[in-house]
């Protein structure tokens, strides 16, 4: 047997609490998850083999194809709208100086630290179509708000509108980024001529093209995995949950129903690797993409 | 204050204007930003019969502070806080150490499969949660430890990003010091212990934050695995009690809503500066 370097025996003892983890908790259970998607399993009895069953099922569900029409709606609406309302407050961060930026971008943030099913619960209150203050507001300018919270049409919308509360991080990342650009490179293209929109257009941006495209992903990839906001304002009890149809199925509800409401272990797997397929795959475009539109400087940072 | 150059043909003017422009838009974007916490906080005040008023009534008429007892007793929400909290901290303290440790053998020495390893880690760091609760549940089930807290605290230190976040901590750390200290004999251990940790302090401290915050506003988990109201965390409390009475007392929702928001908020207006860096830094924040 060949002899394991002294090195490598100390870096295993300081790997070995969290390799244990990894295997246990996360590995493993990914590889079971693997086998139960191939399965029929209730709890009851023990796992029955069905092959490619409940994929095929996923493609059949209409529950599926509801939930996942929902979930891309939402995903299609609030990845842009949140990352160009959160870019334009970190311009406008940007631009002022001192006490008052510390202080906006405080404020900013609050919202974020708001657990997900406090912000649930509150915009059910506010998004009230006879109650709520967003369509008291639009009816300042004579406009009727719609139903936001029970007309099956405006439930999405009413869910993009609450996301849209919630931009503390993204404005945060990309304001640490807007700092980071040299002041020397706008101030030359200023000297230049260049107007506000080409020094934006053609210095800024691609000088924070990697914290924007690294928000696209992360924001994405919460938005397809949109849970806890929703369940706390339409599935928290029985009558929320029939009154509304499924006009706010997204697709990680419909998997907790699968899994711990009809105890369907099997078939919520599937739904849970098909989910996993869908973010690798939309993560790989959106480097590839990336790679094309993103501008790293030629000396990397630590690391 | 910074000078910022005019544009060639600006006036001081017409630069005034501009900077009262942007702060007022800046103002505006504050505004609402804070009006749901204020409107939640005066709602949480009105009676049940203030609700449907049109038009809206601004101010609770009268001031009913009834609604937070109420609130408070309605559900066990202290012993919420209890629970939330203190599965906070140890989630916090078994992540940081485990993943320090483990972030140091990547950082810092060389051995055999640290490529693999490192590769496995990454390729886990896109793996949604959704994936890995089921069987963990089927698992922890077996164990005896669904409707109970080391559900919430034992599987919770599987944190790639946090190996990834110290790692470039630990890197930072000039080597040199580490070589002083082995010349004068310490070994693996106390180098860690002693010279790398206390080194990497702002990164442990940025770290912690983010994953107290995430513990703390954690809602899957504890919905999954949580059935006891005594062993409820913050966050499913407030679900079951909007689920109780969301359609019936918006005051008395509003308040629970509001016991479990303001204590985070006093936390971060006082360590701000602090949080919101580390979150830049990090990039991530959790959400």
């Amino acid at each position: 047997m060949r002899r394991i370097r002294p090195e490598t025996r100390w870096a295993y003892v300081f790997l070995l609490p969290w390799l244990i983890g990894l295997v246990v908790f996360q590995l493993g259970p990914m590889v079971a998850s693997l086998v139960l998607s191939f399965t029929d399993f209730d709890l009851i009895g023990s796992p029955e083999f069905v092959g490619l069953g409940n994929y095929a099922k996923t493609a059949q569900d209409p529950k599926v194809l509801r939930a996942v029409g929902n979930t891309v709606y939402y995903t299609a609406l609030h990845v842009p709208l949140s990352i160009a309302l959160a870019l334009a407050l970190a311009l406008m961060l940007n631009r002022i100086t001192g006490r008052a930026a510390g202080v906006f971008r405080t404020i900013f943030y609050l919202p974020s630290m708001t657990p997900y099913v406090a912000v649930g619960v509150l915009f059910l209150f506010l998004l009230n179509g006879q109650a709520g203050m967003v369509n008291q507001f639009l009816g300042l300018f004579g406009i009727e708000g719609p139903q936001w919270t029970t007309d099956p049409d405006w439930i999405l919308p009413g869910i993009v509108l609450m996301s849209l509360w919630n931009l503390g991080s993204t404005t945060i990342i990309l304001f640490a980024a807007l700092r980071n650009v040299p002041r020397e490179l706008t101030e030359a293209a200023m000297i230049d001529g260049a107007g506000r929109w080409q020094r934006f257009r053609s210095i800024t941006l691609p000088m924070i093209s990697s914290a924007v495209f690294f928000v696209v992903i992360i924001n994405t990839i919460s938005a397809l995995q949109m849970f806890d906001q929703v369940y706390a304002m339409f599935f928290g009890n029985q009558i929320a949950q029939q009154s509304h149809g499924d006009a706010a199925l997204f697709y990680v509800v419909y998997l907790f129903q699968q899994a711990f409401q009809f105890l369907h272990m099997g078939y919520a797997s599937a739904l849970a690797w098909v989910l996993f397929l869908v973010i690798m795959v939309i993560t790989l475009i959106q480097v590839k993409v990336g790679n094309r539109l993103v501008y790293y400087e030629a000396e990397e940072h630590a690391g | 204050m910074a000078v910022i150059p005019a544009s060639p043909g600006s006036r001081p003017g017409a630069r005034r204007l501009g900077r009262i422009g942007l702060h007022a838009a800046l103002a505006a974007g504050g505004l609402l930003m804070l009006f749901p916490f204020v409107w939640m906080l005066l709602t949480s005040f009105k009676g049940a019969h203030q609700m449907l008023n049109t038009p809206l009534d601004w101010l609770p008429n009268p001031w009913r502070a009834q609604n937070y007892p109420d609130a408070f007793g309605a559900l066990p929400f202290a012993q919420a806080y209890w629970n939330s909290f203190y599965i906070a901290v140890l989630n916090v303290v078994l992540t940081l150490f485990t993943s320090a440790m483990a972030a140091y053998a990547f950082a810092r020495i060389r051995f055999r499969g640290s490529g693999l390893l490192f590769g496995l880690f990454l390729a886990t760091q896109m793996v949604p949660q959704q994936v890995t609760v089921v069987p963990l549940y089927l698992m922890l089930a077996e164990l005896g430890w669904v409707d109970s807290h080391l559900a919430l605290i034992v599987p919770g230190f599987v944190n790639p990003f946090a190996v990834f976040l110290l790692r470039q901590f630990i890197r930072a750390v000039p080597i040199e010091l580490e070589e002083a200290a082995r010349l004068d004999g310490a070994g693996r251990w106390t180098i860690f212990w002693r010279i790398v940790l206390p080194n990497v302090r702002p990164g442990l401290g940025a770290l912690g934050i983010i994953v107290f915050l995430a513990s703390w506003n954690g809602f899957f988990f504890p919905l999954i695995f949580l059935n006891s109201p005594e062993l409820a965390t913050v966050p499913l409390l407030v679900s079951q009690f909007a689920g109780q009475h969301g359609a019936t007392d918006y005051g008395l929702t509003l308040a629970a809503s509001a016991i479990s928001v303001i204590p985070m908020m006093i936390a971060f207006l006082i360590g701000q500066r602090r949080i919101l860096n580390s979150m830049a830094m990090s990039g991530l924040g959790g959400r």
